[in-house]
């Protein structure tokens, strides 16, 4: 397996470079966390990986081939920062559509529903849940299958602390499996629970790394502080 | 059709079970605009069977294209469209799956709008009812189709419900309603030729006025269905996988 292998990425929208010219490698079988600040890029670059963003030049290999190649459709889930769920339909109704589009049984959408902790509420009209469960609604379909490289953005913001620890416990034996995935971020404690991480900061890679080595090398105890010390080391 | 179009055509049909306002509209405007027209014209009857015969398909025209093209918008606008192009569906299966959950509404639709014509409301047509019902809903589906690609073209809902007037009424005044075609200025009759609704309506309106069936006939339904077709496959192409 070789994750995702991101070189001299250009991104342009609306005449404003976003990705002047990225290069990073996302390691597979580990959770990498995508941290910066809201407009840094994250969303962005996610959309790139899953092939959904018109790119202006570079490259971006998802497990060895183009991303958006239709090979890389079954292997690759992808959740947006918004639910994207169909809001008139039951959570149920919902994950049962995606499994047909996906081709898989229908005994996955049980097994997403617990995942997610949604049991009491799998068959509730989605635009009846609170925002947290609808993320959840929308965070399963991506559990649906087994992907390979699951591409998170926000997927944990808003909820419950426990749950969200059970979230990362679930991301992280996905990992376990040979998974790949990026989750993005910014709130800083989560980055505590990521294998590696990704520091963004307008549309330029800041620093990567594990936690614990980024904590090392700026002398901080906080990865909030390792964050600023980076930022004013680059300025 | 593959299992994904299929998949897609039940849970746009689910979602519309779970708006019945919606589905109440789409039966019932048709209806009651036709009932209106029986009482304008209520001591011209000959008017009504003239004009009531055509507007069981032009009715249904309209409000197709409305709804869908304000769906599929929704559908654009909420994400769900780009978690779509993720995943391993071919474009043209979701067409194809509005189109037929469309479809199956604009069967119900024309129907009723039909029956209750013929019945309740006393509408006499020269041809076969059974071909004013089956063209009826045809010209509900080349709404539909028209509504799905025009939504590419929308930003926002509020665009999509303008195209209305924009696309679709200058068809309807050109299609032959109001002026017959040969006594309309040259130039209007020749942009009313690349109207798709004008072979629709005329179609419509050979069949309740009894007038021939012959190749011109059969140049309105090849036309209706091309067009239908057309739409839906320009609809599919301006999906797109990557956007800005």
């Amino acid at each position: 397996m070789s994750g995702i292998e991101i070189r001299d990425l250009r991104v342009v929208r609306g005449g404003q470079v976003v990705l002047p010219g990225l290069s990073v490698t996302v390691e597979p079988a580990r959770v990498t966390g995508l941290l910066g600040p809201s407009g840094s890029g994250k969303t962005t670059l996610m959309r790139a990986i899953v092939g959904v963003q018109i790119v202006a030049g570079g490259e971006v290999l998802v497990l060895g081939e183009p991303a958006g190649s239709p090979s890389l459709r079954r292997r690759v889930a992808y959740i947006t920062q918004a639910p994207s769920v169909y809001a008139d339909l039951t959570v149920r109704e919902n994950l049962h559509y995606f499994t047909r589009i996906l081709g898989l049984a229908r005994d996955r959408v049980d097994a997403a529903v617990d995942t997610v902790a949604l049991e009491k509420e799998a068959d509730a009209v989605v635009n009846r849940l609170s925002g947290g469960e609808r993320a959840r609604a929308s965070l399963a379909t991506a559990l649906l299958g087994e992907p390979e490289v699951l591409v998170l953005d926000e997927p944990t913001v808003g909820l419950d602390p426990l749950l969200r620890r059970d979230l990362w416990n679930t991301f992280h034996g996905l990992a376990g499996q040979g998974a790949t995935l990026l989750v993005s971020s910014h709130v800083m404690e989560e980055a505590e629970r990521c294998d590696e991480l990704i520091l963004l900061r307008e549309g330029g890679i800041l620093a990567t790394g594990t936690p614990a080595a980024l904590k090392e090398r700026t002398g901080a105890h906080e990865l909030d502080d390792a964050f600023l010390r980076l930022i004013e080391a680059g300025a | 059709m593959t299992a994904a179009a299929v998949a897609t055509a039940v849970r746009v049909l689910t979602q519309l079970r779970r708006d019945p306002r919606t589905v109440a509209l789409i039966v019932l405007v048709p209806c009651l605009l036709v009932t209106l027209l029986r009482y304008l014209f209520d001591r011209q009857p000959a008017v009504f069977d003239r004009v009531g015969g055509t507007m069981l398909g032009i009715f249904p025209f309209l409000t197709m294209f409305v709804v869908t093209s304000v769906t599929m918008l929704r559908e654009r606008v909420t994400g769900t469209l780009e978690r779509l192009m993720t995943m391993p569906l071919r474009k043209l299966d979701i067409l194809v799956g509005y189109a037929v959950a469309f479809g199956v509404m604009a069967v119900l639709q024309s129907t009723a709008v039909s029956l209750l014509a013929f019945s309740a409301l006393d509408l006499h047509v020269q041809g076969s009812r059974g071909a004013v019902i089956a063209l009826a809903v045809g010209n509900a589906t080349l709404g539909m189709a028209l509504g799905l690609f025009a939504s590419a073209f929308a930003r926002t809902e509020f665009q999509a419900v303008q195209f209305m007037p924009a696309i679709v009424l200058p068809q309807v005044l050109l299609s032959g309603l109001f002026v017959p075609r040969d006594q309309m200025a040259h130039w209007l009759r020749v942009i009313s030729d690349v109207f798709p609704l004008t072979y629709a309506y005329d179609a419509l309106s050979r069949v309740t006025e009894g007038r021939g069936l012959g190749g011109r006939f059969a140049l309105d339904l090849c036309v209706t269905i091309g067009a239908t077709l057309l739409a839906l496959l320009l609809g599919a192409a301006t999906l797109r996988r990557r956007t800005a």
